[in-house]
């Protein structure tokens, strides 16, 4: 047909014209996606840790994330106390708040098909969302903290701050979560239920108690990524789908339950749509994450730092 | 027009939650006759939840105000039945039929084109006129519709005024940049301004060459890319089309990667938004804005003005504001010389429409053969201490512009 | 033929089809034209609930990304119409294949590559959104500024074109409704539907015993993505406007599985029941609501999460093999 041939000529991913992108610039951008690739990555981890070991594929996450966004503003309009600080208390409410679904919600989904856990968090998710609009508005809110707009500038590199602070963050949660699951009693205990749950039981586990655990572990967690976020980004109530989305991409990247993998995941995409929105057009540059997932899921399903699934 | 045949649904409405502002206002609440003189019953659609809620709820302030300031011009009084669209086409639809079925005498809405587009075709088909109060796509109008109006400008008509009010300022400064680098975002008002420059640019003999156009996710969480990108054109000034959530990342962006344009022209909606004014303080001042916008010279203006710090304390009156208390203005003033609710008669009274004491800026409000409102100038807005003023056209402005931007680095 | 169908189904059974169906054509008559537009969408979304559901409840692969295929149907034809003046029916030669061919495209990785249940639900994401990324790129079919198609006018109905009063369109999804109905019912009670059951239950089981199980996904992933486009096409000139950020979102792609999981997966009727519980309760919420006087948005939205969460955990197979137990009309082999 005569008319696809100007079809497929105006589908061009524009590349930057003549003028010369200076070296500069590709690092920033580079160092620029590997910091918000951490944040990203801390958010994945939550459902990570979630669907590695309570296999529930928790659609609800980016708006679990939003609600703890929302927490974080308004006892930062309350008490003016820096995110960072809230970090805790906050992690600690969403534990509280994913412990509870988990028990109340979710429990008997477990065994039930993909497509009804799907539906179980997709009406989790419109209640939150549409609640957080009642109770807040749709006005765009954020957290004005003093160093909001600083930046370290290091030779010709310049570093956002909050990046920076929120991607430290991300790691030191990261790693405290990674010792808890590998050095403590109850750590150790949930990794068994997710290696095989049968033998759990046999050994007198109480799964049932260390799912809601999980699904806790993995709420504080989103929580604690939405707090950091907060420095970068501000909140809508409508924010939270297109945040799911994206960390079911960064976990299947990373590997579906493995820790190390979801941040590698985070970078990876971070790092991918920086570049890709310096070299191409910016509004594509979500299909280069969407590509390197269509690839992973067929070349790699287990994901890049996965083990191969039983 | 064929009417189709209808069983009307009957079913007593308290709308109170709305009502709240009428009652105050003291006007009577639901009439169920249809006799002359009673409330005209208009169907008011705006996506109040989904996506697009800030804006919808904006717009819904415009109808808060409307109900005082159209007694005091001696208008009759409208009764407003408010749907909410959900940002979504299907219930935008479905909800116009449901207000036609309760009575509706007239659908005022959508802020979305698309929505719009929709809700134009139900009243079309109905012969129920359909005021447009904010939708920039331009093949709305284009489709021959006798019982659709927009008064609104469309994407080219924004982009025209936007060139001659730039131009306007240039002269008035006597300073203009040499380069730009075009930054839009990739959504329906900003895919329609990207394609419009190509025709419309080389009529004006801007001083300026476009260096680069970098369109962006109107999603999007991170804008450092895009801007690290547009510092990299060695442009001197950001054009730019976006809204608001972009439009306070770009900023912040400027200010981490330490870049401040020699100023920032914006066409389109964001840069003189209350939230981006509160969040970004002092950080906001300066940049341009083109964008349809009310004369604060005109009389109406002052009254609108006046009628939100009663509502709405501490809110700026806006595009959203004016031009969905128009479409109601439009409205009343059809009832009026119509003399009758007969959607024909209200058709024909309203393609009549000269309202030339009006708020937004031009020479008022006319519709041509198409129902659209082609007399409608854009202006120039800057932001200044938290309070916006309009610095272009010469004959609706306020204030001086200023120029440069003040370095971001350099504001305390 | 009819008879093959409809043996083994109860009287009553029949009965009952044969009274909501005539009850569904003689609507318009009696209908407002707000009932007759809520009635246009719930057919709609029931008609693709069964294709949907070919996929899923039938051949067990969850597509989260279907709304890919509404898509693609619409602009496909959508295009046609507005570039080369070409009738949707035409288009339709045109816009089922191109479904067809991705459904099929996708579905070839897919099970080449042994890509299954969450995964495969997450790669149907994937293209979806590649989609609505890709064609708010591609300036032919407008990108993301929209594709409007001409309207002309709405007083007379000119089948050929699509342009004309809503009730065109009524009736036009009622029998796509109807037609699918026996397709699934036909498909069912064939050998691919027998394997499609089979490979359901347990793919592995099901290989072992020689059933070439690709073969089998695929004709279910092309038959659900062809009848899908189809909707589509219905979706372009009911609307007459497309934008790729509105019709290939993932809301859709949820919209469009909402009916058929409430209604009951795998089950013939739940989708069609799944879409009039799902949009009537919609709207009567939303009735309610504005009756009580509650003018806050988002709590329409609230209180149908609500609903679906105590549908879901109360009745975990769906409401249709629920309901068709209480009234005595449980199908025997589900």
């Amino acid at each position: 047909m005569a008319g696809l041939v100007p079809a497929i000529r105006v589908l061009r991913i524009e590349k930057t014209r003549d003028q010369a992108v200076p070296a500069d610039i590709y690092l920033n951008v580079a160092v620029g996606g590997v910091l918000t690739g951490l944040v990203y990555g801390l958010m994945a981890l939550g459902l990570s840790v979630i669907f590695g070991v309570v296999r529930v594929v928790n659609f609800a996450h980016g708006e679990m994330m939003t609600l703890a966004m929302y927490i974080a503003i308004t006892l930062f309009t309350a008490f003016h106390l820096d995110p960072l600080v809230m970090l805790v208390p906050i992690a600690s409410v969403m534990f509280v708040f994913g412990y509870v679904v988990q028990v109340r919600l979710i429990n008997p989904f477990i065994t039930r098909p993909d497509y009804m856990q799907f539906l179980l968090l997709v009406a989790v998710g419109i209640i939150i969302v549409n609640g957080l609009l009642i109770t807040f508005g749709p006005d765009v809110k954020s957290v004005q903290v003093s160093y909001a707009f600083d930046s370290f500038q290091v030779g010709p590199l310049i570093i956002d701050a909050t990046k920076l602070y929120a991607a430290i963050a991300a790691i030191v949660v990261s790693a405290a979560l990674f010792a808890f699951f590998r050095y403590t009693r109850h750590g150790t205990a949930i990794r068994a239920c997710a290696d095989n749950y049968t033998g759990a039981l046999v050994v007198g586990l109480d799964v049932k108690q260390f799912y809601a655990l999980t699904f806790g572990l993995g709420a504080a967690c989103v929580g604690a990524a939405g707090v950091m976020l907060l420095l970068i980004v501000d909140v809508t109530p409508a924010l939270g789908p297109a945040y799911t989305l994206l960390a079911f991409v960064i976990v299947i990247t990373g590997g579906l339950g493995s820790m190390p993998g979801a941040l590698l995941g985070g970078v990876l995409i971070g790092l991918t749509e920086a570049m890709a929105g310096l070299l191409f057009t910016p509004s594509a540059k979500s299909m280069f994450a969407f590509a390197i997932l269509v690839l992973v899921l067929l070349l790699r399903p287990e994901g890049i730092m996965g083990k191969r699934a039983a | 027009m064929p009417r189709n045949k209808q069983t009307y649904q009957t079913r007593r409405r308290f709308n109170t939650g709305f009502a709240s502002a009428l009652l105050a206002a003291g006007i009577a609440p639901f009439n169920v006759g249809r006799a002359q003189g009673a409330a005209l019953k208009v169907g008011v659609l705006l996506p109040r939840s989904g996506y697009q809620a800030g804006i919808g709820q904006d717009c819904q302030r415009g109808v808060d105000i409307a109900t005082g300031v159209l007694k005091d011009l001696g208008l009759p009084s409208l009764q407003f039945i408010n749907a909410d669209t959900e940002s979504n086409v299907d219930v935008a639809r479905s909800r116009a039929e449901q207000l036609i079925g309760e009575g509706a005498q007239l659908l005022v809405g959508a802020f979305d084109s698309g929505q719009s587009s929709a809700i134009a075709q139900v009243a079309e088909q109905k012969g129920m006129p359909f005021v447009i109060n904010i939708a920039a796509a331009p093949p709305i109008t284009e489709q021959g519709y006798k019982f659709v109006f927009r008064n609104f400008p469309t994407a080219p008509m924004i982009l025209r005024d936007a060139f001659i009010d730039q131009k306007e300022i240039f002269a008035a400064v006597g300073a203009a940049p040499k380069s730009v680098v075009f930054l839009a975002e990739n959504d329906t008002f900003g895919v329609a301004m990207q394609k419009a420059i190509p025709g419309v640019l080389p009529k004006f003999d801007m001083p300026y060459t476009i260096l680069d156009t970098i369109s962006y996710d109107p999603t999007a969480r991170d804008l450092s890319v895009e801007v690290s990108r547009a510092k990299a054109t060695g442009a001197e000034a950001l054009l730019v089309v976006s809204r608001l959530n972009d439009a306070i990342l770009l900023t912040r962006e400027l200010i981490k990667q330490r870049w401040t344009p020699v100023m920032i022209l914006s066409m389109g909606p964001g840069w003189y938004e209350d939230q981006y004014l509160k969040t970004l303080g002092k950080f906001s001042d300066g940049p341009l804005s083109f964008a349809p916008w009310y004369d604060p010279n005109k009389k109406l203006s002052k009254a609108l003005d006046a009628a939100l710090a009663k509502v709405h304390p501490g809110v700026n009156l806006n595009t959203n504001h004016v031009y969905t208390f128009e479409a109601l203005l439009i409205a009343a003033d059809a009832y009026k010389r119509a003399g009758s609710s007969n959607p024909q008669a209200l058709a024909d009274a309203i393609r009549a429409t000269n309202i030339t004491d009006n708020s937004s800026i031009g020479p008022g409000i006319q519709f041509d053969a198409k129902g659209q409102n082609d007399k409608i100038l854009g202006g120039g807005i800057q932001n200044r201490n938290g309070k916006l003023i309009t610095v272009a056209p010469g004959a609706a402005s306020n204030g001086k512009p200023e120029w440069p931007l003040m370095p971001y680095n350099k504001r305390a | 033929m009819m008879v093959r169908l409809i043996a083994g189904v109860p009287g009553r059974g029949l009965a009952l089809l044969g009274a909501l169906l005539a009850a569904l054509t003689a609507a318009p008559l009696f209908a407002s034209d707000y009932l007759l537009t809520v009635l246009i969408l719930i057919l709609y979304f029931a008609y693709i609930g069964q294709a949907w559901n070919i996929m899923m409840g039938f051949a067990g692969q969850l597509s989260l990304g279907h709304t890919l295929y509404v898509g693609l149907g619409a602009y496909t034809a959508a295009a046609l119409f507005v570039h080369f003046g070409i009738g949707p029916w035409i288009g339709l030669a045109a816009a089922v294949p191109a479904a067809a061919l991705i459904g099929a495209f996708i579905g070839f990785l897919a099970f080449r590559f042994r890509v299954a249940g969450v995964y495969f639900a997450i790669l149907t994401i994937a293209f979806a959104e590649f989609a609505r990324l890709g064609f708010d790129h591609l300036s032919w079919t407008g990108g993301s500024g929209g594709l409007f198609l001409p309207v002309s006018q709405f007083t007379h109905n000119d089948l050929w074109r699509l342009r004309g009063h809503p009730v065109m369109f009524y009736y036009i999804l009622l029998a796509a409704t109807a037609l699918a109905f026996l397709i699934c019912r036909a498909l069912l009670q064939s050998r691919v539907g027998y394997f499609w059951r089979a490979i359901r239950e347990d793919e592995e089981v099901a290989r072992s015993t020689g059933i070439d199980t690709f073969h089998y996904k695929m004709i279910a992933v092309v038959i659900s993505a062809a009848m899908t486009s189809f909707a589509g096409v219905m979706h372009a000139f009911y609307y007459n406007n497309l934008f790729p950020e509105q019709v290939f979102h993932i809301l859709r792609s949820i919209e469009i599985i909402l009916g058929p999981i409430v209604g009951g997966v795998g089950t013939l009727f739940g989708p069609i029941l799944g879409a009039f519980v799902l949009t009537g309760l919609a709207e009567t919420l939303t009735a309610a609501l504005a009756a009580l006087g509650i003018d806050l948005p988002g709590a329409k939205q609230v209180f149908y999460g609500i609903c679906l969460l105590l549908v879901v955990t109360a009745l975990p197979e769906g409401i249709w093999p629920w309901l068709s137990r209480r009234i005595g009309l449980a199908e025997k082999s589900q």
